[in-house]
């Protein structure tokens, strides 16, 4: 699997650290009902067949967080962003 | 149905083996059952098997998309072991391993169940006393293990490389009772046990949807009819997830892909399960000669049951230190399974938010050698509405409550564990 840095064209997968879905959204610890949107935050995922948003850092490259696109049905790469600014 | 014995062997082979017959029904669906299961993997056959026989549950149907036995029940590396240290593991996988013991006796089929020993090598001072740790856990608990040193590994596995001098092996933690079991031999005996108990084993048959009518899992949609059920069972793992969204749930479980690997075959060399204990990377040779070998889990969200070439390169490094004297053997194939990573690495037997739904899943790269206690837990936790006692920790509340069972101390990282 090659990942096409934006910053550094397409790398070898063993350059990226992977973390997992690029969805979740730290909640509002002041919320009502923080404690829920917490347990939502850090343990529950949608894990889909198919097309997945996901956070890599080319750690052995320029060192930044991407978001990734793939589909998890064939590792297909469809598309690899910046995440900063990305929401 | 036939019952197999050595008389019926003899009579068969005298007769030119032309009258052994199916041991299992290919079933047609019914429109309605007590219970359905969804998954034909082992842990849903031994479910089916263990409802009817501990709990006199027959009406129940086992509802599989391809056939029995075709997802992570025939690509693992069958290895079985009760070497867990936290108090919520270790009972239950005790006593999977005493129920392998008696596994075939019970279901009269030949499960292959070798208790050839499963040895962790340590390989530093601080690891020795990691494994004397998780020993004495095991040993209070029942189960056996025996710490040992260097020159009794070399006695007891002189294949491996003694004086690497990065990772030299300085003993190993040995559970004599563990070993390896036939996995295809497992799902048989189960599909065979509970089809003689009266269930249905319907494949070929994809769940496409859970009805849902106030509040309560009533039925399911498939792709052979309606199923209307009073209680329904998932146990599919690696496809828990996608099974669960269709009743508009979520879970705390990552689909991830496993790789494993087998060699040409070669005369014997690896007598017992050995594991490695400087990197992830485990090995036994089957009995047809090959090695059966594996490492860690790609560590990406897949559903593609193949991985990448940087797994497969770590996995025959890890091999390289451990045996050199494998350098010359070639890698005949490898394959890949989905694994439900859960988030604490540890698996959930619960019912689910929706009534009449319950759930097995979150088994991770271990759910081989829990078939037979996760049948037996699943099947009391459906019929009695209560879990039993050596699966109450696998609550799927435990996520909300903070009672983890991270065996591994890593957090909310499922390619972690």
């Amino acid at each position: 699997m090659r990942i096409p840095c934006p910053h550094c064209g397409d790398r070898d997968v063993r350059e990226f650290v992977y973390l997992g879905d690029a969805a979740p959204r730290r909640p509002d610890a002041h919320a009502p009902d923080a404690l829920a949107r917490f347990v939502d935050y850090v343990y529950l995922r949608d894990n889909p067949a198919g097309p997945h948003r996901e956070l890599w850092y080319h750690g052995f490259g320029c060192q930044a967080w991407l978001v990734v696109t793939r589909d998890t049905r064939d590792h297909d790469i469809l598309g690899a962003t910046p995440a900063r600014g990305v929401s | 149905m036939m019952r197999y014995s050595a008389l019926s062997l003899a009579l068969n082979a005298l007769t030119g083996q032309r009258h052994w017959r199916p041991v299992w029904r290919d079933a047609a669906p019914r429109e309605h059952y007590e219970v359905v299961i969804v998954g034909g993997g082992g842990h849903a056959l031994a479910t089916a098997y263990y409802l009817a026989k501990n709990h006199g549950i027959t009406d129940v149907a086992i509802l599989e998309r391809s056939w029995i036995g075709s997802g992570n029940a025939g690509r693992n590396t069958t290895i079985i072991r009760s070497n867990y240290l936290l108090p919520g593991n270790e009972p239950f996988y005790e006593w999977s391993m005493k129920l392998w013991e008696g596994l075939e006796q019970d279901l009269n089929y030949n499960a292959m169940v070798s208790q050839r020993g499963v040895l962790n090598l340590y390989h530093s001072d601080a690891q020795r006393d990691v494994f004397a740790r998780r020993g004495n856990a095991m040993r209070l608990h029942g189960a056996d293990a025996e710490l040992i040193d260097r020159e009794a590994v070399r006695a007891y596995a002189p294949c491996l490389a003694f004086d690497d001098a990065r990772f030299p092996i300085h003993g190993g933690l040995l559970q004599r009772r563990g070993g390896t079991a036939r996995h295809d031999a497992v799902v048989w005996g189960f599909a065979r046990a509970a089809d003689r108990r009266g269930v249905d084993i319907v494949q070929n048959c994809e769940v496409t949807g859970i009805r849902v009518e106030g509040g309560r899992a009533t039925g399911l949609e498939t792709t052979r009819g309606t199923i209307r059920a009073g209680k329904i069972a998932l146990a599919v793992a690696g496809s828990s997830s996608r099974v669960a969204a269709m009743a508009g749930l979520r879970l705390p479980i990552e689909s991830h892909v496993l790789q494993a690997f087998v060699s040409e075959g070669i005369k014997p060399l690896v007598d017992h399960v050995i594991t490695f204990g400087a990197g992830h990377f485990y090995v036994s040779q089957s009995d047809k000669g090959g090695l059966v070998f594996g490492g860690d889990i790609d560590g990406y969200n897949s559903y593609a049951q193949r991985g990448n070439l940087a797994i497969v390169e770590d996995v025959c490094e890890c091999a390289m230190a451990l045996m050199p004297v494998v350098g010359r053997v070639r890698v005949l194939r490898s394959w890949g399974g989905l694994m439900d990573m859960s988030m604490d690495g540890s698996p959930i037997i619960d019912r689910m938010a929706v009534a009449g739904l319950y759930l097995n899943a979150g088994w991770c790269y271990g759910g081989f050698k829990a078939t037979p206690a996760s049948g037996w837990c699943f099947a009391h936790l459906i019929a009695r509405d209560e879990p039993h006692p050596h699966a109450a920790a696998y609550r799927l509340d435990r996520f909300a409550t903070g009672h983890l069972i991270d065996e591994r101390g890593m957090g909310a990282q499922p390619n972690l564990h």
